[in-house]
């Protein structure tokens, strides 16, 4: 599937509309999902997302095809997804709605909304660079070594971020634990 | 991995948030645009999908070699757990259809008695080893056996479809099976056939607990679109020259099935059997024929007679016409309206959105002086643009920004006005009403034969109907197709960018400009050399052998450059693949003296110049050593009709395969400058990973 990703991308870069449109269609979900779990606001996301199809047509005429071209495209929008962040701390954090607060407002199931607020709160607490992390290793199922190919950074380093997060994890239950 | 980490990831799963598909549409479209700026360099007389696409050889390429290395045993067996678990997902896509398609099938077979039972009678004894039989040309041959069943089971028999269901029902995969039946996957007429040929009592009882993998299967189906309606006529059948010696028909230019089609493919699962036209197949691509040689015959017929690629005991007769190409810059402006469907079920991604986008790229090519207006039907019908010219495309661009989806469909109401429009516009001239629908016609004229004689009605005064279709999901092809075929018009049914961009761009010039009308086609098979034909395809076309020289009866059109295509697969006298046998009553009959023994046809086309009343005939004789057409261009055309043939899975392809099919394709691509070819070529290896 990479393999085939990659011709559409080289293709695409020389001009070929249609290897372009099929690329985008492919992985318009992937950008929206990644770029989603990284700033935790769907408008913004969907804006981001558009960014990325936008700016990759000029984008592709560096990508030389020595790594797999959804890695590539990971490192794409996940620098677009920092550029944001870095806008919005320019800014004011908005509001974040992992779990969709909107969606929670009509869920019925209480289990289901409990998880969703709980993910809200621990994606909140993890620092930008953990939150990418999760949202390669976790949301995508990517190997650590994968996702540090992705992150410019060794296997050790994803697996530690991994313990950090668990830790993050482990503290807010402890502390959760106290105030109830 | 701790159980915080797995809480985390479940939780990201469950917030899995739905794409939201106008934000998508936005974002595609935002970046086709960027891609069209910044490649604008590369080539400023190309526009944007005109470029040669060439992305589908390393695919296709790369597609093979998974295929390949998935299915080797030795590489089964290598595999880690990983791959495995990647190969039970291929499985489960390959098995889908396996299970399903042949079920669905059975019922048009068994009933189309005619083309199954000389072709498959499957004896008792070979349906045990079911499946395996199918591909072996043995079953073909020791056919003839079987003295008279009783009527139904004989129906049921005359597949083998139904012998490798019963083949499997027998083997632990029936459970599958009868569970699939229990949820509605099979069809309620495959259930039907099977009922009939007494196989549903052996089905396990409804307690058999489902497994999360045919949960997923569940969904997998469920995401198909249901309600598509197509009209399904029957394959056109086997003919014995003897018995109807003409074969009459009227020509189709009709794109509307391929996109289908391509649409379904692209997704993943194959076209329901009805949906396939093997004609409008054949007809979507270019081809390079013999030009007319001078303007006084607006199109030159040839005739090719060559090997059919699947059965190497008949003949392919390849019929083409190639319309001259009229200068665009010299028809008289032209007066379209726009009679745009906004109903709320217009409102998906697929079809209004990509409606005005594909509109923005018509409006660059069509000549300063011709004059558009646009009608919206939704609950009440409207004038959005007054007929303006295409030279002030601030006000047309402006009035398109305006239209949004959203009411019921009254699709009358607003054809009315739109034709009222139109006629308006025409003055002593022509105007087209090009009407762009997802197909939901809940229409204020109920009756269709109403609808069908009101746009009759209006063709004769000069107002032609071209329909557009968007979306899946409630696309009334059938509907579509009676619509157009009255209105003089052409069908396309529009599922991305790219086909909005051969439709209304590149093939709007040969719509606009129609060269001749009502284009019949009739051949005259000779009995004393052909002993059966087929036609293949333009089972919607048939017309009766007396409409060929009657003036009245309506036919299709041609437009400036247009080519339209016909195949015949047909039977020499004393070749070994004559299905029937010859009657013992009738030999003792001579067959009749002609003075054409070498000819094997005589083909005959009717058409009228434009505004013309009555009819020109051209005629030519069939013989077996024509070869008027590129042998490229007859593969070609036998690649996608055979490719056709095996999406309806007409049994009479024998063991000619998917690969047969992508072979000869690839060895006919040419030029290509479109790309339309290597897409096809990609096609197929999509048909086979959905089958």
């Amino acid at each position: 599937m990479d393999d085939n990703d990659t011709n559409l991308a080289i293709e695409a870069a020389k001009g070929d509309r249609r290897a372009f449109e099929r690329l985008l269609t492919r992985h318009y979900d992937r950008i929206y999902r990644v770029a989603y779990r990284v700033i935790g606001n769907r408008a913004e996301a969907q804006d981001v997302a558009q960014e990325v199809c936008a700016a990759l047509p000029a984008k592709l005429k560096g990508f030389r095809g020595d790594a797999a071209f959804s890695t590539w495209l990971y490192r794409v929008v996940l620098n677009a997804g920092r550029d944001q962040l870095r806008r919005k701390a320019a800014q004011q954090r908005i509001t974040s709605d992992w779990g969709n607060v909107q969606v929670l407002h009509r869920e019925t199931d209480v289990q289901r909304m409990a998880e969703l607020d709980w993910l809200n709160r621990a994606l909140t607490r993890l620092s930008d660079e953990l939150r990418e992390t999760v949202a390669l290793v976790l949301g995508e199922e990517m190997s650590h070594a994968l996702a540090g190919q992705v992150l410019g950074l060794s296997e050790g380093t994803i697996s530690w971020r991994m313990s950090e997060v668990r830790k993050a994890l482990k503290l807010m239950a402890a502390e959760e634990a106290r105030f109830a | 991995m701790s159980d915080d980490l797995e809480r985390l990831q479940a939780a990201l799963k469950m917030d899995a948030s739905e794409i939201e598909e106008t934000a998508k549409t936005r974002a595609l479209l935002a970046g086709l645009e960027s891609f069209d700026r910044v490649n604008q360099g590369i080539d400023q007389r190309s526009r944007p999908s005109a470029k040669a696409s060439r992305f589908a050889s390393p695919l296709q390429q790369g597609l093979k070699t998974m295929w390949t290395r998935i299915t080797s045993r030795p590489f089964l067996l290598a595999t880690t757990s990983l791959c495995t678990i990647a190969l039970a997902v291929v499985i489960t896509q390959q098995n889908r259809p396996l299970r399903l398609a042949p079920l669905g099938d059975v019922a048009p077979l068994a009933s189309e008695g005619d083309i199954a039972a000389p072709k498959s009678v499957v004896v008792a004894d070979e349906r045990a080893d079911g499946a395996a039989l199918l591909k072996d040309k043995s079953v073909e041959e020791s056919v003839v056996v079987q003295a008279p069943i009783a009527p139904a089971q004989d129906a049921a028999m005359a597949s083998p479809d139904v012998a490798a269901v019963e083949g499997r029902l027998r083997s632990e995969n029936a459970q599958t099976l009868a569970r699939e039946a229990e949820k509605g996957l099979v069809t309620g007429r495959a259930v039907d056939s099977l009922a009939a040929s007494g196989l549903a009592e052996s089905m396990p009882s409804p307690s058999i607990v489902a497994q999360e993998s045919d949960a997923e299967l569940y969904r997998l189906q469920q995401d198909q679109p249901s309600g598509d309606v197509f009209d399904g006529a029957p394959v056109n059948p086997l003919k014995i020259t003897a018995q109807e010696p003409v074969s009459t028909f009227a020509i189709d230019v009709d794109t509307a099935s391929y996109s289908y089609v391509r649409s379904a493919l692209l997704d993943g699962y194959r076209p329901q059997a009805d949906a396939v036209r093997i004609e409008e197949l054949v007809n979507y691509f270019d081809y390079t024929y013999p030009k007319p040689a001078d303007t006084e015959v607006p199109f030159q017929p040839s005739v090719s007679v060559s090997a059919t690629p699947w059965n190497p005991g008949t003949k392919l007769v390849h019929i083409a016409i190639q319309g001259f190409t009229a200068d665009e810059s010299e028809r008289a402006p032209a007066n379209l309206v726009f009679l745009i469907d906004t109903s709320g079920s217009m409102e998906d991604a697929n079809k209004l959105p990509l409606l005005v986008q594909s509109f923005r790229l018509m409006l660059a090519n069509l000549q300063p002086d011709d004059r558009i207006a646009i009608v919206t039907y939704a609950g009440s019908a409207g004038l959005v643009l007054e007929p303006t010219k295409v030279s002030d495309q601030r006000k047309i661009l402006a009035s398109l920004q305006n239209l949004s989806a959203g009411g019921s469909t009254a699709g009358a109401e607003g054809l009315q006005q739109a034709y009222g429009v139109a006629e308006d516009m025409a003055g002593d001239g022509s105007a087209r009403v090009i009407l762009a629908t997802d197909g939901d016609f809940n229409v204020g004229i109920a009756d269709p034969e109403e609808l069908k004689n009101f746009i009759a009605a209006k063709r004769d005064t000069g107002v032609f109907l071209s329909v557009l279709g968007f979306g899946r999901g409630n696309y009334d092809d059938a509907t579509m197709q009676v619509l157009a075929q009255n209105g003089n018009g052409q069908a396309a049914y529009i599922d991305t960018l790219a086909e909005a961009q051969k439709v209304l761009v590149e093939d709007v010039a040969a719509t606009l400009v129609p060269i001749a009308n009502d284009v019949k086609i009739q051949v005259e098979w000779n009995p004393a050399t052909v002993a059966e034909y087929r036609l293949i395809g333009y089972e919607t076309r048939a017309l009766n052998r007396e409409d060929f020289n009657n003036d009245r009866v309506d036919a299709g059109e041609i437009g400036s450059g247009h080519t339209v295509t016909a195949l015949y697969e047909i039977t020499l006298v004393g070749s070994s693949a004559v299905m029937t046998d010859d009657l013992r009553y009738e030999s003792a009959a001579a067959a009749p003296e002609t003075n054409f023994t070498s000819e094997l046809g005589f083909l005959k086309l009717r058409y009228k110049l434009p505004g013309a009343t009555t009819s020109q005939l051209i005629e030519t004789p069939i013989t077996p050593d024509r070869v008027d057409i590129a042998p490229q261009e007859t593969a070609f055309a036998a690649a996608v009709a055979g490719f056709g043939e095996l999406l309806r899975d007409n049994q009479a392809m024998g063991d000619w395969s998917h690969d047969d099919a992508q072979t000869l394709a690839q060895s006919a691509r040419g030029e290509d400058t479109f790309g339309y070819r290597a897409e096809f070529i990609r096609l197929i290896g999509l048909a086979k990973a959905a089958q």
